[in-house]
């Protein structure tokens, strides 16, 4: 329960995609750590296809639920738009573990203005130090179920190590909070979207790296 | 990990409370589901109560027979609840009550910023104002004591960001319900009477106006803390409550100041007097943070008033602090900043970020308003309508492109407003869409009304059979209650049919041609008519013991690129693939409601060929 473990994490997307679960998955495997944990999430109306935010904090510092602009070590953005939204969050230094499929909301498909997925992801790499892009659709088709993404995600932002508990944490957390039949699933999927991080992630903040290749990597 | 709902209905289980009741309500429903996992072991009874007026009432009989009693509800669930709760103040209690009320700034998931500490002023109730989970479990503890010590109902005001926050706390075994002494027969005390009201008026004045202002100042949950450093010639105060308190020191910590003191309220009202001369005494200058109405603000102002003091108060009534809306550490800060004088040479860094989806909330891929509300459109083409809505999942309704919710006030109003519209104007088609769960709670008698009144006015009643924006509650119409007892459904058909509705049809809004017959049928009659249109929560029928939908898919040979399907349905699981030009259905969110299809002017959608995954 050292100061330095202190972890803010925010986790976005779209109203039913499965927010809430990675953020109790994180809290509790921090909780079984002994870490104080604090957070607070969007129920109600935003939970049918609004714009959904968990704020999860770890350590015995954070007087607050809600993350302060710019104190997020990391953002878990299950939809690549909610991320830039809250892209104020992010800490210097912080990370974005996200997925790379926009979810259109019903007024783009009725006026046919498109949001692409591509041009968030590009805004994302030039704010933040390191950016995760996942294809949850795919990983998700290569596990055998459509509900995966959550984990997938976590996985990647565990690989991280700035989310202030490891894959194994999350494991335990996973035995707690997921009902058997689906734990080895999720289990899977943690592994899966950690691998997926490491192939696809290249810091690119600091302009000493090369930073057209990550770019390249991760398109 | 415990959620401040949770929190909640620990620490009333802790006080040994022997009933709670309840009408779901973001941001409250959470309290009573939490009470009734912990019914076995405690032996409490709980019920989710058909409306918030007739859950108060119920714990009142139990309060007068010496129970501790529960009540939860959301802030405009008090206005309905107001009858029982502004005369039981002057009655009072004998097993202490506590009537939680959450408000919710924002507003998040509700119709107005209503403020509970007004509330209590205004019902001379007494109210705990609670900024964390760990808080709020120990305040309605105290609260169920000061209710049997000052004979009186207790308001615990939670805000969304404590009963949706979650901390870490150790809670220690639960104690089984209360033994009560049971109800002692005393007209002078139980009925109320102008000569008793008279009197209790003035025992109520004297203990908030003289006695609970002292016995708060002292208690720990008002509180100052920190020093005031004389600085720039002035001495700053902050005076804050529930959830702003800890914005307060997070953003006082991001500016790096401590050298003001900070003053927390824990029960606006009464209002702590004695802690708050301190705070003056102190003080030159004081800011006001809180969320909804300048209730600490106006307080500090009327003891200022009262003892002739010249402490400079600011807040939202000096535009220093956001007038409506949630606080947050980002607003606090600002404000503080300002409070403090300090010139940032930090400028906000809004990047400039790439055009931003907004994202109203919408119905469900699947859900069966969707059909309900596009049938009785259909039916209604080129008619001259109105169509009155109400609080549930299908205010929805009103997003484009249904547009099929053109007024929304308040619970039960659609039935009744609906009568407004046709006596107004008789010439219109006054249509009225109410939920199984709302029509239960207050539209029965909108319905009486509309016979007896000779209203002609088309019901549609949207039964999904649950109570489903607050997280699928059950009510009378759904067969359970909170007791886990299985009971006879209450047949919403059987009720209207009583009451001389005249037809009551009951469709499916999924046959589209079906409901549409019906839509006609009942609008075409005098008099009050219904269509019922019933299919499942689409969030209940993807559990198991549901038939599952074989998915739809787009047949791209067949189809041309009309959009009909998007346009007029406006479903999520439906978008347009601009380079193909053709409609494409999301498999991870169709649930083969099959509604599209039926809308195809060429039959390009069918149902997937997928072995069958189903049961």
């Amino acid at each position: 329960m050292s100061e330095s473990a202190d972890k803010s994490i925010l986790i976005c997307g779209v109203g039913g995609q499965g927010t809430v679960l990675a953020a109790k998955l994180i809290a509790q495997a921090a909780i079984a750590k002994g870490v104080h944990v604090r957070s607070a999430e969007t129920i109600g109306m935003a939970q049918r296809g609004g714009s959904v935010v968990s704020h999860v904090r770890l350590g015995s510092n954070a007087p607050s639920p809600l993350i302060p602009y710019g104190g997020a070590d990391v953002i878990i953005a299950f939809e690549p738009c909610e991320a830039v939204r809250n892209i104020a969050y992010l800490k210097e230094g912080g990370v974005i573990a996200v997925s790379c499929k926009a979810v259109q909301p019903v007024s783009a498909s009725l006026s046919g203005k498109t949001f692409d997925a591509e041009s968030m992801i590009t805004f994302l790499k030039k704010h933040a130090a390191r950016v995760m892009v996942l294809d949850t659709d795919s990983l998700c088709m290569q596990l055998g179920s459509a509900k995966a993404a959550n984990t997938l995600l976590l996985g990647a932002a565990a690989s991280s190590s700035m989310l202030g508990v490891t894959m194994d944490d999350l494991k335990a957390a996973l035995k707690v909070l997921v009902k058997p039949d689906f734990a080895a699933l999720n289990e899977k999927a943690l592994a899966i979207g950690a691998q997926a991080a490491e192939q696809t992630a290249v810091p690119h903040k600091s302009a000493i790296l090369p930073r057209r290749q990550g770019i390249k990597h991760s398109s | 990990m415990i959620m401040g709902n949770q929190a909640i209905a620990l620490g009333a289980l802790q006080a040994g409370i022997g009933l709670a009741s309840g009408y779901p309500g973001t941001p409250s429903s959470e309290i009573i589901e939490y009470v009734a996992k912990y019914r076995k072991e405690t032996g409490v009874y709980v019920e989710w109560s058909v409306n918030e007026k007739a859950a108060v009432e119920v714990a009142a009989g139990a309060s007068y027979a010496g129970a501790r009693v529960l009540v939860t509800m959301k802030q405009v669930g008090l206005n309905v609840a107001s009858d029982p709760v502004m005369c039981l103040s002057y009655v009072g209690v004998k097993g202490g009550m506590v009537i939680v009320a959450a408000d919710d700034p924002g507003p998040i998931s509700s119709q107005t910023e209503q403020d509970t500490r007004l509330f209590a002023q205004f019902s001379k109730l007494p109210v705990f104002d609670p900024s964390s989970p760990e808080e709020a479990y120990e305040m309605i503890q105290d609260a169920f004591d000061y209710s049997e010590k000052y004979n009186t109902p207790v308001i615990l005001r939670p805000t969304t960001r404590v009963d949706h926050s979650y901390a870490s706390m150790n809670i220690p075994t639960l104690p089984k319900a209360r033994r009560i002494e049971g109800f002692v027969k005393d007209t002078k005390r139980w009925v109320i009477f102008p000569r008793t009201s008279f009197l209790n008026h003035k025992r109520v004045f004297d203990r908030n106006e003289h006695i609970l202002p002292d016995v708060f100042s002292a208690i720990k949950y008002n509180f100052i803390e920190g020093m005031a450093v004389l600085a720039a010639g002035k001495r700053l105060g902050i005076i804050t409550s529930g959830i702003s308190y800890a914005y307060v020191k997070e953003a006082l910590s991001l500016i790096g100041k401590d050298d003001a003191l900070v003053m927390k309220v824990g029960t606006p009202y009464p209002f702590p007097e004695k802690k708050a001369l301190e705070l003056l005494s102190k003080t030159d200058e004081i800011l006001a943070v809180e969320e909804l109405d300048p209730v600490l603000e106006s307080g500090l102002i009327s003891i200022c008033g009262k003892y002739k003091l010249g402490n400079t108060v600011r807040g939202k009534l000096t535009g220093d602090v956001q007038e409506a809306g949630e606080n947050t550490v980002e607003s606090v800060k600002a404000a503080l900043v300002y409070f403090y004088g300090i010139r940032s040479s930090e400028t906000d860094q809004a990047a400039n970020t790439p055009d931003l989806p907004v994202r109203p909330p919408v119905l469900c891929a699947g859900c069966p308003h969707r059909g309900s509300f596009y049938a009785v459109k259909q039916a209604m083409k080129g008619e001259k309508t109105v169509y009155c809505g109400d609080i549930g999942c299908y205010t929805l309704g009103n997003a484009m492109p249904l547009d099929m919710c053109d007024t929304c006030l308040c619970m039960g109003a659609d039935i009744t407003m609906a009568q407004g519209f046709f006596h107004a104007e008789n010439n219109r088609k006054c249509f009225s869409f109410i939920g199984d769960s709302t029509f239960f709670a207050s539209g029965l008698t909108g319905v009486v009304n509309a016979v007896y009144n000779q209203a002609c006015i088309t019901l549609c009643i949207l039964d999904n059979s649950t109570t489903a924006m607050t997280g699928h509650q059950p009510h009378p119409g759904t067969g359970v209650t909170m007791m886990g007892d299985i009971v006879n459904k209450i047949s919403i058909e059987k009720i209207l049919t009583a009451m001389g509705v005249n037809p009551v049809l009951i469709v499916d809004p999924f046959n589209l041609a079906g409901s549409v017959a019906a839509v006609k049928e009942a609008a075409a009659s005098e008099g009050v008519s219904a269509v019922i249109f019933k299919s499942p929560c689409i969030a209940l029928a993807q559990n198991p013991g549901y038939t599952v939908q074989p998915k739809q898919a787009v047949d791209e040979t067949k189809c041309i690129g009309c959009r009909k399907c998007i346009n007029e349905l406006g479903c999520p699981a439906l978008v347009f693939k601009s380079a193909e030009k053709k409609a494409f259905i999301e498999p991870s969110l169709c649930t083969g409601c099959s509604l599209c299809s039926q809308v195809c002017p060429v039959s390009a959608i069918t149902a997937e060929n997928t072995e069958a995954e189903n049961e």
